[in-house]
């Protein structure tokens, strides 16, 4: 603040502010819903412990981790495979997490640019000096990346936690842990796959992003059922006339790309394709090196190159383009 | 020097009917215009269309921008209070200088906070938990704090007691208002802020019936109170409207010569809902 007492504002510093906006709107939604599940987790997994101290039982399996294995003595080839599970576990507890994650920002930008219309608060947010492109793009950052990097910071909580509890019953058992359940080397390597996600996810949920999108700044009322059913009833009406005979395509190419990339591009890791998933199912001597393949950055680098992902990019922004078009004189709906 | 806003032939309609009929009127630096119009005159749209919230066609040109091309800069000089519920019910009072201050080249948060500390308003409270007339007090004290040129007020008061009407607008007249700010008001509550007004712009089914300084309508306008005796001499000079009580006539006469009208009987200065209510005769007929 100078000493006209004015403020120096910069265009990073509006579209910054509206994200925080964002934040500070759905913080339920981006930070508490992780942490909780995260909690909730970590409450089951403890309970599990416990039950399975109280009842003795030798070979109880958590996460795919076999406790017995923990409150013994291990060899190099007996940790390596421990380590392996491990990996496995600890990214597959995040599961909920994502489902949630799904959900949330699902909801989030089918209401980003209605329900400040249907509760008139637009008026304010539009009293002020911001540009509709601005305010737009502040609410995809805040789906894509910030709504996705709470999520992944709940997933490190998660697997801190129950880190800690398998150490602490290890212990408890008299064996020391810590050198193979905190491999510094693995954990970091796992973080920094989680953050490559998310601009990878975000791309590829930018077709669903801008569809929802721009429902949300279309409908006068009910942005919902526009948003879900007008691509179900397309599809149907496709699959009804198999109309892409004419184009020598089957109506499934139509579900899946148009209808299912509208909708559910914004399920994590949804880029991953069947068949790639399929192969898990044939690496089950060792899940972890499977898995790791699979979120390689080899692989996770030739979905940008396919032109599934390319045109849905394309998609979305085109759709979040006309969504701003709309924002422009859009100021009314119906709640 | 250029107007504050300046429309010509301003026009929008909405399928076969016209909001807006080819307005035109222009609104100088330093004056405080009350846009009077029963519902439905076009009242709010013609509001749309100067914050460059609806399109429209004609010319339009707000402190020299055109309000659909360059509203983000626009608002950097405008400021509006649409009505009394649109803060955001989830925002904390915190949260709202916060994000003003960091968006608005020409917000003080500093005297935002002075004019918060005369209310009972708290930092942490969420804009749900508080009352209508204390959601009116932290809209004003943020509209108030922005050093802008023209600030536009839709119905600001609507639905507060007396005495939340009465301080916000007094507020804004010794706290706000100097001739380099320009207010432009549309209330139904016309009787509480006449004597506030500098000039009058009277809408009806889309055109301008009325655009008049408040000297001009004192010069124009005439009430009469006349006995029954006198009451067609009166009829005669072709009043814009008249009405009864106590067996006296009231006529309101436009631009006939204020001696002659004295013989007739005792002579009044009308309200502004006076002129009103016999400029718009007939609107719901």
């Amino acid at each position: 603040m100078n000493t006209s007492g004015m403020n120096t504002i910069t265009p990073t510093g509006k579209f910054l502010w509206q994200v925080r906006r964002e934040y500070w709107e759905h913080r339920g939604g981006f930070l508490w819903t992780p942490l909780i599940i995260a909690a909730v987790m970590l409450a089951f997994v403890a309970m599990g412990i416990i039950l399975a101290e109280i009842n003795v039982r030798e070979n109880f399996n958590l996460n795919g981790i076999h406790l017995n294995q923990l409150a013994s003595h291990l060899d190099a080839d007996a940790v390596a495979k421990l380590q392996g599970a491990l990996d496995v576990a600890l990214l597959s507890m995040g599961l909920p997490i994502r489902i949630a994650l799904f959900v949330v920002v699902f909801f989030y930008a089918l209401g980003a640019l209605y329900n400040d219309r249907a509760d008139r608060s637009v008026l304010f947010w539009k009293s002020l000096p911001l540009s509709d492109t601005q305010s737009v793009l502040a609410k995809v950052a805040a789906g894509l990346i910030i709504a996705p990097a709470f999520a992944a910071l709940g997933m490190i909580a998660l697997q801190l936690g129950f880190l800690i509890l398998l150490s602490l019953y290890a212990a408890l058992h008299g064996i020391n842990a810590l050198p193979y359940l905190w491999s510094p080397t693995h954990l970091v390597a796992m973080w920094v796959k989680l953050a490559v996600l998310i601009p990878v996810n975000a791309l590829w949920a930018l077709p669903t992003m801008g569809w929802l999108l721009l429902c949300s700044s279309y409908a006068r009322s009910k942005p919902f059922l526009w948003a879900v059913m007008l691509p179900i009833l397309a599809g149907v009406l496709v699959s009804w006339v198999q109309l892409m005979n004419a184009f020598d395509l089957h109506s499934g190419f139509f579900w899946r790309h148009i209808v299912g990339r509208a909708l559910l591009s914004l399920i994590p890791e949804s880029w991953l394709s069947l068949s790639s998933l399929k192969a898990l199912d044939h690496a089950s001597d060792d899940p972890g090196l499977a898995i790791g393949n699979l979120l390689s950055f080899g692989n996770i680098a030739d979905q940008f190159a396919s032109p599934n992902f390319l045109i849905g990019v394309a998609a979305g922004v085109v759709m979040i383009a006309a969504a701003i078009w709309l924002r422009r004189s859009r100021v009314e709906a119906y709640a | 020097m250029s107007a504050v806003v300046q429309a010509r032939d301003l026009t929008k309609r909405y399928g076969n009917t016209a909001a807006l009929d080819g307005v035109s009127f222009q609104i100088e630096s330093g004056r405080i215009v009350g846009l009077v119009g029963p519902n439905g005159a076009g009242k709010t749209t013609a509001l749309k269309a100067i914050l460059g919230l609806a399109e429209f066609d004609g010319q339009l040109s707000v402190l020299g921008l055109n309000p659909r091309t360059q509203r983000t800069e626009l608002m950097q000089q405008v400021c509006f209070i649409a009505d009394v519920a649109v803060l955001p019910r989830w925002l904390r009072v915190g949260e709202a200088l916060d994000f003003v201050g960091g968006v608005h080249p020409r917000f003080s948060r500093e005297k935002c906070e002075k004019l918060l500390a005369r209310t009972k308003i708290k930092p942490t409270q969420r804009v749900r938990e508080l009352s209508k007339g204390m959601i009116v007090q932290l809209h004003l004290a943020l509209v108030m704090a922005i050093d802008a040129k023209l600030l536009i007020l839709d119905e600001p008061t609507l639905g507060l007691d007396i005495l939340y009407r009465k301080e916000f607008y007094n507020t804004l007249l010794s706290d706000y208002f100097d001739e380099q700010k320009t207010i432009l008001v549309t209330t139904h509550q016309i009787e509480e802020i006449e004597h506030i007004l500098t000039d009058l712009l009277f809408i009806k089914e889309g055109r301008i019936v009325l655009d008049a300084t408040m000297d001009d309508v004192g010069e124009r306008f005439a009430e009469v109170m006349v006995n029954p005796d006198k009451a067609d001499a009166a009829r005669a000079l072709k009043p814009l409207y008249e009405r009864q009580i106590f067996g006296k006539s009231i006529f309101l006469f436009d631009g006939i010569d204020k001696t002659r009208l004295a013989e007739l009987g005792e002579l009044h200065k009308p309200s502004v809902a006076d002129l009103f209510v016999a400029t718009m005769k007939g609107t719901y007929a």
